[in-house]
């Protein structure tokens, strides 16, 4: 069945109140990302206070804009601000359009809320670097592309804020770039990346040429009549393509664990609530081309298991703090994107709602320990945390458990909708591997929240750990707040007022008569996490069981699991090696052998025949005279015999 | 046999010989004087024209005024100053010497094929020469050829100044220093390269 | 007059040849400029060759002017190698080729 809701929805026009002023929001952020551009070190500490004003406003503007728009019903709920034409040739016209649905409405209060509590946080966090103006500038500009590439009406809006997340995720990667490393893993990102927005600009270009226009409405609207199934799977995959890349999936996702090395309010800012769910909004938003495909749907409901999986596995694996809840990101991603393959676009929506609240609040609490733990990151250096930052502690432990899907805390209403729509539609193994991977993430979650918190402090760093400023941890309270509530509040069951809200743009949530009676669901799933919860406490911090020794016994395990699979390293020698050594080649022999070569020779020519031909000049006047008189006797036996 | 023809035939050949014998002169007044006999000769050619004015003016301008310069000249720049006998370029007098057989060559031909050798002068040139070629000479130059005569004028003029500017030396009194210098340099090189400056 | 005037032409002809062998072959100024004359002569005689063929008096107002020219030029001429003379005590064309490669 292919969902043409999004056609019915007439847009808005004559609106008054709030909502033409929509380009606000992400003017802001753009305005005041120039001013701390240049005028940042003038600024000072008023810098970071700055951005936070500019985000701060955008939430609110954003956050009324949507009130307004809740007050339309359903199949009106879509508003439309052009702004400006941008490209009008022949008759293909794309022009700087906003668009205000409920799913855009939903992304922008997210990017702007929780990154409103990340600016904040980044305030206390990045106090005394010596570029911190700039830093508050990428991070506005980031927030500006986010934004247009959420509310943008066509594919090359949305194609213009993917480019510039991508251009200000490897800025603030690289924020400290004077070491290599920081370096490296900017660039990393932004290459790996690429290769996903490569195809997706490449699908983006046959959309042009099938429908000759790039304005969601009409491209949405007519994909059915347009498009044969070979055509919407291509540009559909193309489209995912770029989606994997973004959003670290199989086999793309290698630089979302080492892009940890940026600061930690940029890991939370763009490598956990925002920039990774581009992907995830993608897929919502051009699900007709994937329903149309049909095969398309498989393709990213495989990839999301596949990756959930693989990621669940390693970062079980990880010492590092910040590269376990890396891998866990990939691993929930893998979870939205299972649910969009399953077309159950609420429940992936709201489960990238959820997972903003509490990984990004996990990072923010992970930077709070590492700043505690002066910029340590080994989990085998940590322990007994809690009791000596409390409030990172507590907040930090809400967040695991909210991921690890207990209820009633808002991970639980997220997740186990998902796996509850695989079983009841058929989709067994779904739910199985779905199930599987809950296990596998409440695993790692216990893991990581027992060695770091709980137990005794295994180093001295541990023992004399303190707690943040105010100004780091308030955001920490409150982005628990939401990780803990946010599903009693919205979304009790899979069709509950989040799902409601965004039926009328994106279809209805499938249901099944199949599977198990949703009491015995959730009893399973109760159990499932907190019997892992349960076995990692023992394991960890019951202080019963020596992990030391029985990491040192599975020690080529957890160095699979560490190393990703191998999958790296082996990309760097299969893809990597080859390509600097060809780019070496290139560099060197061709360019600067050969083609320099031609040049010089060139001019080398030049020379030679210059030395040659200035031989002429002896400086004997009579040797002029003769070339003349020579010259003199030619043109006379030339006429001569012309005539 | 007409007499002009005897003339011709008589100082052709001399013109030619002076000419060829003011080439390999070295010494550099036999050479000025051997181009006087061949102005001479020239101007019996005019003769022959029916040009005697030319005749006149050849003589008393080229052979009386600008070979005595010449003459002054050479006087006054070392009258048995030799030439040196050796070419340094290689190949100059071949070439110089095949250039000009080709140069006549081209002349015999074209001339084969243009007047002809046997065209001879038309008559009715005493009309133009009436009542006399001086008279007729000057009625055609300062009528039709008075602009360029004018200019001629200012061009002798402009020549006389030129001279006068280019051979003038300025007079200066020579320091003991400088004198002392330049018959050192004297001494030791032979021939100075810098005569002392004016 | 009977002599065909293809022969004043000629004549004309060897005499320009002729100076222009001394150009090329004599190195001391002086004797270059005396072969320029004779050259110029040539010239003069070719003209009044032709004057007398062709019936009017063009060609030896002409070679007149020729030869007002040329006496200027022989002042100018002379000058010029007077004062090279004074700088470089030599008359020896080859002598002066500084502008060579």
């Amino acid at each position: 069945m292919v969902s043409t809701l999004a056609a019915e929805l007439a847009p808005l026009t004559d609106v008054s109140g709030i909502l033409p002023l929509l380009w606000l929001v992400p003017l802001l952020p753009l305005v005041a990302a120039a001013v701390n551009l240049f005028l940042g070190k003038r600024l000072g500490r008023f810098a970071g206070w700055l951005a936070v004003a500019a985000v701060a406003a955008s939430f609110l503007i954003a956050l009324l804009a949507v009130r307004q728009l809740m007050g339309f019903s359903g199949e009106e709920r879509l508003y439309v601000l052009h702004l400006f034409d941008w490209i009008a040739v022949g008759s293909f016209n794309v022009g700087v359009t906003l668009r205000l649905d409920a799913l855009s409405a939903t992304m922008i209060l997210v990017v702007t809320g929780i990154g409103l509590l990340i600016h904040i946080y980044a305030i206390g966090y990045m106090h005394g670097d010596p570029r911190y103006g700039r830093f508050f500038a990428y991070m506005n500009l980031f927030v500006f592309f986010m934004l247009m590439l959420v509310l943008g009406a066509n594919f090359l809006i949305l194609y213009l804020g993917w480019e510039g997340v991508g251009m200000c995720s490897y800025l603030l990667i690289g924020f400290w770039f004077e070491k290599t490393l920081n370096a490296n893993a900017a660039k990393k990102a932004f290459v790996t990346t690429r290769i996903g927005d490569t195809a997706m600009l490449i699908g983006i270009a046959m959309i042009v040429m099938k429908f000759g226009t790039l304005n969601f409405d009409v491209v949405f609207g007519t994909a059915n009549s347009v498009l044969s199934k070979g055509a919407a799977t291509t540009i559909a995959l193309l489209l995912f393509a770029g989606a994997v890349g973004k959003s670290a999936q199989m086999p793309l996702h290698v630089w979302l664990p080492d892009a940890m090395a940026g600061p930690t309010p940029v890991s939370a800012l763009i490598h956990a609530a925002t920039m990774v769910t581009a992907g995830v909004y993608l897929v919502l938003r051009a699900h007709v081309l994937f329903e149309v495909s049909g095969v398309a749907l498989v393709v990213v409901t495989v990839v999301g298991l596949i990756t959930m999986l693989y990621a669940a596995t390693c970062a079980l694996g990880q010492d590092d703090l910040k590269r376990v809840l890396a891998y866990s990101t990939i691993s929930q991603l893998g979870y939205m994107f299972i649910a969009a393959g399953l077309r159950a676009y609420a429940l992936a929506l709201f489960m990238l709602v959820a997972h903003a609240f509490y990984k990004g609040l996990m990072f923010l609490a992970a930077g709070s320990v590492m700043h505690g733990m002066h910029e340590e990151t080994d989990m085998k250096q940590m322990g007994g945390l809690i009791r000596r930052m409390p409030l990172t502690g507590v907040t930090f432990l809400v967040g695991a458990v909210s991921l690890a899907a207990v209820p009633p805390f808002s991970g639980f209403f997220a997740k186990d909708a998902i796996l509850e729509v695989a079983n009841q539609t058929g989709h067994q193994w779904v739910y199985v591997l779905g199930t599987v991977g809950a296990v596998i993430s409440a695993a790692y979650m216990g893991r990581l929240v027992f060695l770091t918190l709980f137990g005794r402090p295994r180093s001295e760093a541990a023992e004399r750990a303190h707690e943040s400023p105010l100004v780091m941890t308030v955001p920490l309270v409150l982005l628990a707040l939401g990780a803990f509530a946010l599903g009693l509040l919205i979304q009790r069951t899979p069709e509950g007022s989040f799902t409601q809200w965004i039926e009328p743009l994106l279809g209805a949530v499938p249901k099944g008569p199949l599977g198990l009676p949703t009491t015995i669901f959730i009893a399973i799933a109760t159990v499932v996490s907190v019997g892992a919860l349960a076995a990692t406490w023992v394991i960890y911090a019951s202080g019963r069981v020596d992990w030391m020794a029985l990491r040192v016994r599975l020690a080529s395990l957890q160095r699979l699991f560490e190393r990703g699979w191998y999958i790296d390293d082996a990309y760097a020698t299969v893809l990597v090696a080859p390509g600097k050594a060809a780019a070496a080649i290139l560099a060197f022999r061709f360019d600067a052998g050969f083609i320099d070569g031609v040049v010089n020779s060139v001019g080398g020519g030049t020379r030679r025949l210059a030395s040659v031909g200035r031989k002429i000049q002896t400086g004997y006047v009579r040797t002029y005279a003769l070339a003349l008189f020579v010259g003199a006797v030619g043109i006379l036996v030339y006429v001569g015999l012309r005539l | 046999m007409p007499l002009d023809n005897v003339i011709f035939w008589v100082f052709a050949p001399i013109s030619v010989a002076s000419a060829i014998a003011m080439l390999t002169r070295r010494n550099a007044v036999h050479a000025a004087l051997f181009l006087i006999v061949n102005f001479f000769t020239i101007a019996v050619m005019y003769l022959l024209l029916d040009a005697p004015f030319l005749f006149a003016v050849q003589i008393i301008v080229y052979a009386g005024a600008i070979m005595v310069l010449f003459l002054f000249v050479i006087m006054l720049l070392g009258v048995d100053r030799t030439e040196a006998s050796g070419e340094r370029l290689f190949g100059m007098r071949t070439m110089a010497g095949v250039l000009v057989a080709a140069f006549i060559l081209e002349i015999f031909f074209a001339l084969r094929a243009g007047i002809g050798f046997a065209t001879r002068a038309p008559g009715g040139f005493e009309a133009v020469n009436a009542p006399a070629n001086t008279q007729a000479l000057a009625k055609v130059l300062f009528s039709q050829y008075f602009f360029p005569f004018e200019v001629t004028s200012v061009l002798l003029i402009i020549a006389a100044i030129a001279a006068m500017v280019l051979a003038n030396r300025r007079v200066r009194a020579v320091t003991q220093a400088e004198l002392e210098a330049h018959q050192a340099a004297v001494a030791d090189e032979g021939v100075p390269t810098e005569v002392l400056a004016p | 007059m009977r002599t065909p005037i293809a022969y004043f032409l000629l004549l004309s002809g060897t005499l320009f040849a002729l100076g222009t062998m001394g150009v090329l072959i004599r190195k001391n100024a002086l004797l270059i400029f005396m072969s320029v004359e004779l050259q110029l002569n040539a010239v003069n005689l070719a003209l009044v060759a032709f004057s007398r063929l062709n019936g009017n008096l063009d060609g030896q107002v002409l070679a007149f002017f020729s030869m007002v020219v040329a006496a200027a030029e022989v002042v100018v001429g002379l000058a010029i190698i007077v004062a090279v003379y004074r700088r470089s005590q030599s008359v020896d064309v080859d002598e002066a080729r500084s502008l060579r490669w």
